[in-house]
């Protein structure tokens, strides 16, 4: 497969991809989570599994739009979440309610929590912070140990992983809360290691090479690491697709995105990262042949 | 030489063998008796329990004065939850203003909250409702007891002023002293807004002492006079975000997750030996001491599991994994390109080597973003996810290689189709 002569077709599915991703999220919005908007969540372990609508006979009472979710082993428990701001005494107050309908035994919520929308703009603040910082210092250290040009490439890759995964979440409106943060930044720190394996290929090959077919050196370099590339891309997804199928609640929103992650930081390092620095380098060669000539 | 590289080889898979069953199930030797990691590492609040609050200063200080309130604060917060007897709690300052308070075990969450915002405001005030002395210049305050006018001995909370307090206190008894009306003669001793007691002023007093009465226990005696030395927060601080978890909860994400984590390593394990045969094999070694240093590093440092910390344990596990592909992979190139045995292991660990260096370094560094900017749980995943890849490069480079090289020179390194090739 010549991946950089069909360059143009990844570049063009991805740019694709994360258009309509901003697109959605620019007219439909984001399904942000409650660390973002501010809002309360209760956690209520019910003892049996409870239809919907007879949660909302109860949830009416104090918010209309309130989101219910089931969730544990044979869906026992509810999660209860509200855009509403609630106190201490009122979640205790729905969680009594409950506790008296369906006779529950224990004397607490399993998961009470409240935050203020001020937490979410921070949160996000802080994210792109991070983001900015991780490249920075990625960009740094690959200009230091490679090139320039290397950096540059890897950094642009890391840049297509996190709009990738900003449309992944806009597009099946999965919800945006810290984990989502959590696992941008993991993602990126995956897809750079991938990256640079191939790099450092490309690297080693173009000393053993004189020519300076790029298309060529590129193309080898990736069938060469392939097969580590598959590797470790598959035992690290089938222990996260465990901890997806096996694990809580709580758990599964973080091990969703670092699946679909992981995928995107495979593919990125294949068919984004090099291609980007074939780019980089034959623009810049073919200006050197200009001016000489 | 082979005979002794062999029974070296079969006595370092002993070893970790049956560390790792110590590890797993604890150990029993007479006297001593070594707990299960399980039992040891220390869980994170989303998987032992408790409660969370996030406290916000309300403020408009910047700076150096914003960095020194918050400090202390954090310092009187601490003296509080002290005063709970949690469990190693967790207050950390976030960002600028925030302060989050941990408290891992705690089942009611109101008393901790209550108790973590409440401020004894302690002010001594004069008949004109002009405030004399207040807790700010309190230094000691201590559990007493003095006899009451029925001739029992009584708990009360005395108290020490520092010097500026003691003069303030000084002055305010001599002219109330001096006052006839008995009604302008006393002085009123006011804690959260409600009067505790009223004493009527004789003399003056200037030894800085003062005493509150009022219908104390022992009980409730102490905790006023926790409260006062704990001081007033220099900072009004506002609920932002709380959070209560419940135990069970938190135990059946940790069994889950453990379980999965398992299964995932033991499909691992046999696929490093069914891609790689022997290597493979010294892979799975080398992964299991990997996972043992990993947990006892965590457990030395006493960093809290979390959920997120799982996640970030199970990537590294995949890091430390993809550090033993980059290196055989590399090894099964030079014995196809007709190297030998030994040639091919030395040549084709020296080149995977800078892959793995560099490869790890920068998501090292993705990692340290995380530990730094991140909060709460992210932070916990950038810790395990800095100590997983430190390890794991530390366990591909030396235990890999070491292991490896006692191979090559035994019998199995007559086949080299067991190498893969």
């Amino acid at each position: 497969m010549n991946i950089v002569k069909n360059r143009n077709i990844f570049f063009t599915l991805s740019i694709l991809f994360i258009v309509v991703g901003i697109f959605m999220a620019a007219f439909k919005g984001l399904n942000y989570g409650i660390d973002f908007t501010g809002g309360t969540l209760i956690q209520i372990d019910l003892e049996k599994k409870v239809p919907t609508e007879d949660i909302r006979k109860i949830t009416n009472e104090f918010d209309k739009n309130a989101s219910i979710i089931h969730a544990g082993e044979n869906k026992n428990q509810v999660i209860i979440k509200s855009s509403l701001n609630l106190n201490d005494k009122q979640t205790k107050e729905i969680f009594n309610k409950f506790k008296e309908k369906y006779n529950l035994k224990a004397t607490e919520a399993d998961k009470a929590e409240s935050l203020g929308s001020a937490i979410g703009s921070e949160i996000q603040r802080n994210a792109l912070i991070a983001v900015i910082a991780a490249s920075i210092g990625i960009l740094l250290y690959v200009t230091f140990r490679f090139e320039f040009k290397f950096g540059l490439s890897a950094v642009i890759s890391l840049i297509h992983d996190a709009l990738f995964m900003f449309s992944f979440y806009s597009i099946f409106r999965l919800q945006i809360d810290s984990t989502f943060i959590a696992a941008i930044l993991t993602i990126i720190g995956y897809s750079i290691n991938d990256t640079i394996v191939i790099f450092d290929r490309i690297r080693e090959n173009s000393k053993n090479t004189k020519k300076e077919n790029y298309e060529e050196l590129i193309n080898n370099s990736i069938k060469q690491t392939l097969r580590r590339t598959m590797a470790t891309s598959f035992t690290t997804l089938i222990s996260i697709m465990l901890l997806y199928i096996i694990g809580v609640e709580a758990i599964k929103g973080f091990a969703l995105p670092l699946v679909v992650g992981i995928i995107i930081g495979t593919y990125s390092s294949i068919f984004i990262a090099s291609p980007i620095w074939y780019i980089l380098k034959t623009r810049t060669n073919s200006n050197k042949n200009l001016k000489q000539a | 030489m082979k005979k002794r590289n062999m029974v070296i080889f079969i006595l370092i898979i002993a070893i970790v063998g049956s560390i790792s069953f110590g590890a797993i199930n604890g150990v029993k030797l007479g006297k001593y008796k070594i707990p299960p990691i399980k039992q040891k590492i220390q869980l994170g609040l989303d998987l032992a329990g408790g409660v969370y609050v996030v406290l916000e200063a309300q403020t408009k200080d910047t700076g150096k004065e914003l960095e020194k309130k918050m400090e202390q604060t954090k310092a009187i917060i601490t003296q509080r939850v002290d005063s709970l007897g949690v469990a190693e709690p967790n207050i950390v300052i976030e960002g600028k203003k925030r302060i989050r308070v941990e408290l891992a075990g705690i089942k009611n969450s109101q008393e901790a909250i209550d108790l973590i915002g409440k401020t004894a405001q302690l002010q001594f005030v004069d008949p004109q409702g002009k405030i004399v002395v207040t807790g700010k210049n309190v230094k000691e305050s201590d559990v007493g007891f003095q006899q009451s006018a029925t001739g029992k001995e009584e708990p009360v909370v005395s108290l020490r002023f520092d010097k500026e307090g003691a003069k303030k206190f000084e002055e305010a008894t001599k002219a109330l002293s001096q006052k006839t009306d008995p009604k302008e003669k006393a002085i009123f001793i006011v804690v959260d807004d409600k009067v505790i007691s009223s004493p009527i002023v004789q003399q003056p007093i200037s030894d800085g002492k003062a005493v509150i009465q009022g219908s104390f226990d022992v009980k409730s005696a102490t905790e006023l006079a926790n409260l006062i030395r704990a001081g007033a927060l220099p900072v009004e601080l506002k609920q932002v975000q709380t959070s209560v978890i419940g135990p069970t909860l938190g135990l059946e994400s940790l069994d889950k997750s453990i379980l999965a984590g398992a299964i995932g390593l033991l499909i691992t394990f046999l696929f490093m030996i069914v891609m790689y045969r022997v290597p493979g094999f010294i892979a799975d070694i080398c992964l299991t001491i990997y996972i043992l240093l990993t947990l006892s590093i965590m457990i030395g440092l006493d960093v809290k599991l979390t959920l997120p910390g799982i996640a970030g344990l199970i990537l590294s596990i995949g890091m430390a994994v993809d550090a033993n592909i980059l290196i055989f992979e590399r090894i099964k190139e030079e014995l196809k390109s007709g190297k030998s045995l030994r040639m091919a292991v030395d040549s084709g660990f020296k080149r995977a080597l800078t892959s793995v260096i560099d490869s790890n370094i920068t998501t090292l560094i993705a990692g340290t973003v995380l530990y730094y900017l991140g909060t709460g749980p992210i932070k916990g995943f950038g810790v395990t996810l800095i100590i997983g890849l430190c390890t794991s490069m530390i366990t591909a480079v030396f235990v890999t290689k070491f292991l490896l090289k006692l191979t090559v020179n035994t019998r199995l390194s007559k086949n080299t189709k067991l190498f893969g090739a």
